[in-house]
């Protein structure tokens, strides 16, 4: 009985972020356009997240090459060393684990705002003083959230390599031009393509799901912390679906 | 009984014969098995302040929602302006809110916003096209309307209750609108403070000539800002009159709010 309740549901939350994905498409393109807010919402999503992106991504890139080393060194194939990282990180980690932060930053961050926002009525006053509250906060965080986890990756991906080539010179001597040539000797428009691709589909996940969570919060204070944790639990959920489905994608399409 | 059974002797003669620009009729709404509103019918004339007095849960509250159109009511008809609430479009509902200013329980001040800001917000979108020195000058007149030009440039949190009720109503003049709508505008409020915002709603009536609908459980804010009360009971307007006529009812369900 408990089973059947709880599909049912996770199969209406399901619909409703249906329901909430369909209401965004139909009023993107529609006039008021809130650009200021959207440009607002990129900073806040994209500019401080920099930060913790950047030291992530670092740390990565540093740790993946000191723990692939001793493998490769066994089969002799060290110098492989920075094509093979360089080609896991835009592949595959830097898009996952960067979406997962912002996930964890920026789900929950628009999760607890809207949330917050919904229980204290600020979005009910929106609203009453005639702006629609949904292009205002929830177009404008989905399209930023959108357009800046792709830059992040992108970034992350860069610091990553340089992570990597200090990790490559703790044992060796390597020049920072053959570390590059080597990541972009075996680097093609089949790796970074479906890698920058997916990453919109991550970012879109993430400021659907934080906006969902945000707009249907109920309980009041309680439930904005519900919120906030279920939007990084969901949306972290949804990005590894996603992924899978990239991989699939990717596969079907021989761009492997 | 029924509720014309329980209307008392004429309301406030300077307002009958006047416009009515709200009309509410035969009004239903229930949450589930939860029926508040089961036949309502009210009217709103025009330069009138009305309160509807009610209980915890009576009502009161899902009334002025489905006024603004926050709510969608089961059935009935809300005309504001003439024209019927549920049956209107986005934009078009949009446009009247900008005549119909709403006071919210909890200010519903934007917490990323500062005072300045948050009366700016409507101006921007509603104002027209006014320069950055205009929008000044309106932001600070509003503010000076309600004796807390200093807020400026404070950010929600650190204004008190009354200060944050007074921005509020700053914010919901902004745009000039002829009916206002409160919800429980003294509720939290300490008595003293609770006296200024209502001599505020007073002072709003006569300098903006607003009509209002005002949503209170404060017999003090009742008998003050008044010119006509509703008694919601069991869903519908159970009595009206003036707060005297009221006050001298025998019927038990008017008395428990006088006593």
């Amino acid at each position: 009985m408990a089973f059947g309740a709880s599909i049912s549901k996770a199969m209406d939350e399901v619909g409703g972020v249906a329901r909430f994905t369909g209401r965004f498409f139909r009023e993107w393109f529609r006039p008021r356009y809130e650009f200021r807010e959207f440009l607002r919402q990129c900073y806040m999503i994209g500019y401080t997240s920099l930060p913790l992106v950047g030291i992530t991504a670092f740390i990565m890139g540093l740790v993946l090459t000191i723990q692939s080393r001793p493998t490769l060194a066994e089969f002799g194939a060290e110098s492989w060393l920075p094509a093979m990282v360089g080609v896991s990180i835009v592949r595959e980690i830097g898009p996952v684990i960067t979406a997962l932060i912002c996930a964890g930053k920026i789900g929950s961050s628009i999760g607890a705002e809207l949330g917050s926002m919904k229980v204290t009525e600020q979005i009910d006053a929106m609203e009453v003083s005639g702006t629609n509250p949904f292009k205002y906060l929830a177009v404008t965080r989905i399209l930023a959230s959108t357009l800046m986890v792709p830059l992040l990756v992108v970034l992350a991906d860069a610091i990553a390599f340089y992570g990597s080539y200090l990790g490559v010179n703790i044992k060796g001597v390597t020049s920072m031009h053959l570390f590059y040539s080597q990541v972009f000797a075996k680097l093609t428009y089949n790796d970074v393509i479906p890698s920058i691709t997916k990453s919109f589909f991550f970012g879109f996940a993430i400021g659907v799901i934080g906006c969902y969570k945000g707009f249907y919060t109920q309980k009041g204070t309680e439930g904005v912390g519900i919120s906030a944790n279920s939007a990084v639990v969901v949306s972290s959920l949804l990005i590894f679906i996603l992924d899978l489905l990239a991989v699939q994608i990717t596969d079907i399409l021989g761009l492997t | 009984m029924n509720a014309s059974s329980q209307t008392m002797a004429t309301p406030d003669a300077a307002f009958t014969g006047k416009d009515l620009v709200i009309e509410i009729s035969h009004l239903k709404k229930s949450f589930g098995s939860n029926h508040v509103l089961t036949d309502f019918s009210a009217g709103l004339h025009s330069g009138e302040n009305l309160v509807v007095l009610g209980k915890s849960g009576s009502g009161k509250s899902v009334l002025i929602k489905c006024i603004i159109g926050l709510i969608r009511p089961d059935s009935g008809i809300i005309r504001v302006f003439g024209k019927n609430i549920p049956d209107l479009s986005g934009p078009e509902i949009d446009e009247m809110r900008v005549k119909v200013g709403f006071l919210f329980q909890s200010n519903a001040l934007y917490d990323s916003m500062s005072v300045r800001e948050n009366l700016e917000f409507p101006l921007r979108r509603h104002g027209g096209t006014k320069s950055k020195e205009e929008v000044s000058q309106i932001v600070m007149e509003a503010l000076n309307n309600v004796g807390l030009p200093e807020t400026v440039d404070m950010m929600p949190e650190e204004l008190s209750g009354g200060m944050r009720k007074r921005v509020g109503l700053a914010r919901t003049l902004i745009l000039k609108p002829e009916i206002i709508l409160y919800d429980e505008p003294t509720t939290g409020l300490d008595p003293a403070t609770a006296r200024e915002i209502d001599n505020l709603i007073l002072d709003v009536q006569h300098k903006y000539n607003t009509s209002s609908v005002i949503i209170s459980h404060d017999m003090n804010c009742v008998k003050l800002t008044s010119n006509r009360v509703i008694v919601l009971v069991d869903g519908i307007c159970y009595a009206e009159g003036t707060y005297s006529e009221l006050g001298k009812s025998q019927d038990k369900k008017i008395r428990q709010f006088f006593e």
